[in-house]
C-alpha cells in the first residue's frame, strides 16, 4: 500500500443511511488534508467516521497499513487525537487539568500522572501559548483560548494523526495563523498527519497539501490545493450566487449593484480597489479602465465593475482599447481618477485622463 | 497548585473521617437509654458488664449504626454514578424512580412470600429489589432517549416513581393485617430493626460493588468529559454504560431491600462532597462520596431517632429537610452558569 493514511470505498452516514459514498482518500505521512464544502455537506460526518466515532456504512479506513476497525480503543487513542466542535464537559477543572487528560491513554489503571507526563503537558502548553491560563477554570475562558487548550490536549496525546473539526472558527486572526503554524511545525518535527475541516478558504488553500471538496452525495474533488483553487470552481462548489470568490488571490467580493453605469474610474496599480468597494457599498454602477490583466486592481474590478476595459499585460495599449475607453467616458457623466500621476509607460491612461479632463467630467478621487 | 490541591484533598478526607467517627460515637451513645463511652469500654472488655446495655449495644445500636454507614455510603455512590451516567446534576436513585421500582418489587415479593408463610431472606429482598431497580432504570433509559434536558428526565423519573408507589400502596392495602405494619414502616424508609445478618449481607454486596466502581474510576473520568472524547481516549463506552447501570442498580437495590426508599441523600451528597474536595475526579470522588453519604445518613438518622423520641421519624423526612435545599442550590447554580 502506497499511502500512510487511506480510505477505501468509504461510505459515511447515520443509522445505516449513507450520506456521502465512495470516499477515496490517500495521504502520505506528514501531509495536511483539509475538507472544504458548504454547510451541512457532511464534513463533520466524514471526520467523525474517520475517528471511529461513527460506524462506517461501507468501506474501510487504514492507518499505517492497519485497518482502523481492527485497532483497539487504546491503540487508536495513542495514535489519533481529535478536536471536535462538541464541547468538552468539565467540572472544577483547570486548563492544565484539561490538557493533562490528553495523557490518559498512557497512564496506568488509576490514571496517575508521572513526572514525564507532566513535562509533556508543560511542553504542549508552551507550544500553543496557554501556560499563562493554566490555573484558570476551563469553563471560564474565551472560545479562542478554549480552542488552544484543546489543541494542547491533543498534542499531549502524542498522536501520529490528528483530526480537527473547524479548529480555527473561534480564533482571531493572530491565533488562526499561529494555530496553523503549530500544525505545520508538528508535521515537520514529528511527522504529524493532519485531517481537518476549515471554513476559511484562503487559509485552507495556503496550509493544505491536499483538499477534499465535499458536496452532495459524493466527494466532488480530491487533489492538491492548486488543482482545486482555480477557474471559478469554488463559486460552483459553494453555489455562490451573490458576490464572488477569487481563487487566485483568495479574496471575496460582495455582490455589485446592477444597472447602467454612470461613472468611470481611472485606476491601476492597486489604487482603485478601495474606490471600487466604496461604490459597491453605495450601490453605484461604474466602468473602469484601462487595466492591465495582471494589475492589482484587476480581480476586484472584474468582480465589481459593470465593465472593465482591459489591455494585455506587458504590451503597449492597443489603439482600439483606448478608443473603447473614450467611448465609455462619453457615456458617463462623471470620471474619477485614482491616480496622482502616470508613469512613463502609461501614456494610454494619461491620454484618457486628459480626454476626460477636457470634457470637464473629472471629479476628485476621494 | 498541585501541592495545595493535594493538601485540600487530605484535609477533606480527614474532615469526613473525623465527622464519621464522631457521629458514629454519638449514634451509639444517644438514644432512649443513653450509653456512655465508659459503658462501651466496660462491655467490650468485660469489666463492669451490664447485660441491658450490652444487649442494646450489640443487638440494636451497633448493627443499626453500621447499616447506616454502609447504606448511606451506597446511596451517595449510587447518586454519583447516576449523575455521571446521565450528565445530569440532579439525578439520583430516588428522583429517577429507581428506588420506587425496587420498592414495588420488594413489596410484591414480600406479600407473596408472607402470604405463603415462607421466610423472607435478605438475599430474596436484594434480588427482588435489583429486578425492580432494573425495571425502572429500563424505563428511564428509554425515556432519556426521547426527552431532552435534565429537568425533563427528572420529571419522567418522578412520574415512574409515582406509578410504582401507587402499585406498592395497592399491594400493601390488600396485604394481611399483620404484614401491613411491617411493610408500611419499611416503605417509608427506615434504618430500624437491622440485624447483624442484614449488616453482613449488605456489607458484602456494597464492598464488592464499591470495589468495582473504584476500579472504573479511570474510564469514568474520561466519560465525564463527554462521550465523543471518551471514545477517542480509548474507552469502551457501551461496556462502561452497561456497568454503570448495573452497579448503580445493585447499590440502589441493596438500600431499598434493607431500609426502603430514602430520598435526597443520593442527589445532595455528591454535590456537597464535590464542593468540599474542589474536584470532580472519580478516583477521589468515589471514596469521598461514600464517606460523605455515611456522615450525612448518620447525622440524619440520629435526628430521626432523637427529635421526637420515643416516636421515630421516617428517615426521608430528615434527609429531605437537609437534602432538598442542596438540590435547589445546585439547580440555581447550574442555571447561572448556563446564563453566562
Amino acid at each position: 500500500m502506497k499511502y500512510y493514511f487511506k480510505t477505501e470505498q468509504m461510505s459515511v452516514g447515520y443509522q445505516g443511511k449513507p450520506l456521502i459514498q465512495n470516499i477515496e482518500i490517500g495521504l502520505n505521512k506528514g501531509e495536511i488534508l483539509t475538507l472544504i464544502g458548504p454547510n451541512g455537506a457532511g464534513k463533520s460526518t466524514i471526520l467523525k467516521s474517520i475517528a471511529k466515532q461513527l460506524k462506517l456504512i461501507a468501506g474501510a479506513v487504514y492507518l499505517d497499513k492497519k485497518e482502523l476497525a481492527q485497532m483497539s480503543g487504546t491503540e487508536l487513542s495513542q495514535r489519533m487525537a481529535v478536536v471536535f466542535t462538541e464541547k468538552l464537559k468539565t467540572e472544577l477543572m483547570t486548563c492544565e487539568d484539561v490538557v493533562a487528560t490528553g495523557r490518559y491513554p498512557y497512564t496506568g489503571h488509576f490514571g496517575i500522572l508521572s513526572k514525564e507526563d507532566y513535562s509533556i503537558i508543560e511542553e504542549a502548553m508552551e507550544l500553543v501559548h496557554v501556560t499563562e491560563i493554566r490555573n484558570q477554570d476551563f469553563t471560564k475562558i474565551s472560545d479562542g483560548q478554549r480552542q488552544r487548550v484543546m489543541l494542547a490536549r491533543a498534542i499531549c496525546q502524542e498522536p501520529e494523526i490528528i483530526v480537527l473539526d473547524e479548529p480555527t472558527s473561534f480564533l482571531d486572526v493572530k491565533y488562526k495563523l499561529e494555530f496553523l503554524s503549530v500544525l505545520q511545525e508538528l508535521r515537520i518535527k514529528k511527522g504529524l498527519t493532519v485531517i481537518m475541516s476549515i471554513h476559511e478558504l484562503e487559509l485552507a488553500e495556503r496550509v493544505s497539501d491536499r483538499i477534499l471538496c465535499v458536496n452532495g452525495k459524493y466527494v466532488e474533488r480530491f487533489g492538491k490545493s492548486e488543482e482545486i483553487f482555480k477557474n471559478g470552481y469554488i463559486k460552483s462548489l459553494f453555489g455562490i450566487e451573490t458576490g464572488s470568490f477569487d481563487e487566485e488571490n483568495g479574496s471575496m467580493e460582495l455582490e455589485p449593484a446592477k444597472g447602467n453605469a454612470d461613472l468611470f474610474v481611472i485606476a491601476g496599480g492597486g489604487s482603485g480597489r478601495s474606490t471600487y468597494r466604496k461604490f459597491q457599498r453605495e450601490r453605484k454602477v461604474f466602468i473602469t479602465g484601462i487595466l492591465y490583466e495582471n494589475d492589482l486592481d484587476f480581480p476586484v474590478a472584474r468582480a465589481l465593475a459593470a465593465e472593465v476595459i482591459t489591455a494585455r499585460a506587458f504590451e503597449p495599449v492597443d489603439k482600439v482599447v483606448l478608443e473603447q475607453a473614450k467611448r465609455a467616458i462619453d457615456s458617463c457623466s462623471q470620471v474619477i481618477c485614482c491616480r496622482k500621476q502616470f508613469g512613463s509607460l502609461e501614456n494610454a491612461n494619461k491620454e484618457l485622463f486628459e480626454y476626460a479632463y477636457k470634457s470637464g467630467k473629472v471629479a476628485d478621487c476621494k | 497548585m498541585q501541592k495545595s490541591r493535594k493538601y485540600r484533598y487530605i484535609v477533606a478526607f480527614i474532615f469526613l473521617g473525623i465527622g464519621a467517627l464522631i457521629l458514629l460515637a454519638l449514634n451509639i451513645c444517644i438514644g432512649s437509654v443513653s450509653i456512655t463511652l465508659p459503658d462501651i469500654l466496660g462491655t467490650m472488655t468485660g469489666r463492669g458488664h451490664n447485660e441491658t446495655i450490652a444487649r442494646i449495644l450489640w443487638d440494636i445500636r451497633l448493627p443499626r449504626t453500621f447499616a447506616v454507614i454502609i447504606l448511606g455510603g451506597a446511596l451517595a455512590l449510587a447518586g454519583y454514578l447516576l449523575q455521571t451516567f446521565f450528565h445530569n446534576p440532579i439525578a439520583g436513585p430516588f428522583v429517577l424512580g429507581i428506588s420506587s421500582g425496587a420498592k414495588m418489587l420488594v413489596a410484591l415479593v414480600m406479600v407473596f412470600l408472607m402470604g405463603r408463610s415462607i421466610r423472607v431472606t435478605s438475599a430474596n429482598m436484594i434480588v427482588a429489589a435489583f429486578v425492580g431497580a432494573m425495571l425502572s432504570m429500563g424505563f428511564v433509559l428509554l425515556l432519556s432517549r426521547r426527552v431532552k434536558g435534565m429537568s425533563m428526565l427528572v420529571v419522567s423519573g418522578v412520574m415512574i416513581g409515582y406509578i410504582c408507589s401507587a402499585i406498592t400502596e395497592l399491594v400493601v392495602t390488600f396485604a394481611d393485617d399483620a404484614d401491613i405494619v411491617n411493610l408500611h414502616n419499611w416503605s417509608q424508609g427506615s434504618f430500624s430493626g437491622m440485624t447483624w445478618d442484614n449488616v453482613k449481607v449488605m456489607a458484602m454486596v456494597v464492598i464488592v460493588t464499591f470495589t468495582a466502581v473504584f476500579l472504573l474510576s479511570k474510564p469514568l473520568f474520561a466519560y465525564q468529559l463527554g462521550e465523543v472524547y471518551a471514545q477517542n481516549m480509548g474507552v469502551n463506552i457501551r461496556l462502561l454504560r452497561i456497568s454503570l447501570v448495573i452497579l448503580s442498580s445493585i447499590l440502589s437495590a441493596c438500600i431499598v431491600a434493607f431500609a426502603g426508599p430514602i430520598s435526597f441523600v443520593g442527589i445532595a451528597t455528591p454535590h456537597l462532597v464535590k464542593k468540599l474536595l474542589g474536584t470532580a475526579k472519580p478516583i477521589l470522588m468515589i471514596p469521598a462520596c461514600f464517606l460523605g453519604g455515611s456522615v450525612f445518613c448518620l447525622f440524619c438518622d440520629l435526628l430521626a431517632r432523637t427529635i421526637l423520641a420515643p416516636t421515630e421519624l421516617s428517615i426521608s423526612t430528615v434527609t429531605a429537610i437537609f437534602g432538598a435545599p442542596v438540590v435547589l442550590w445546585v439547580m440555581a447554580e447550574h442555571k447561572k452558569e448556563r446564563a453566562v
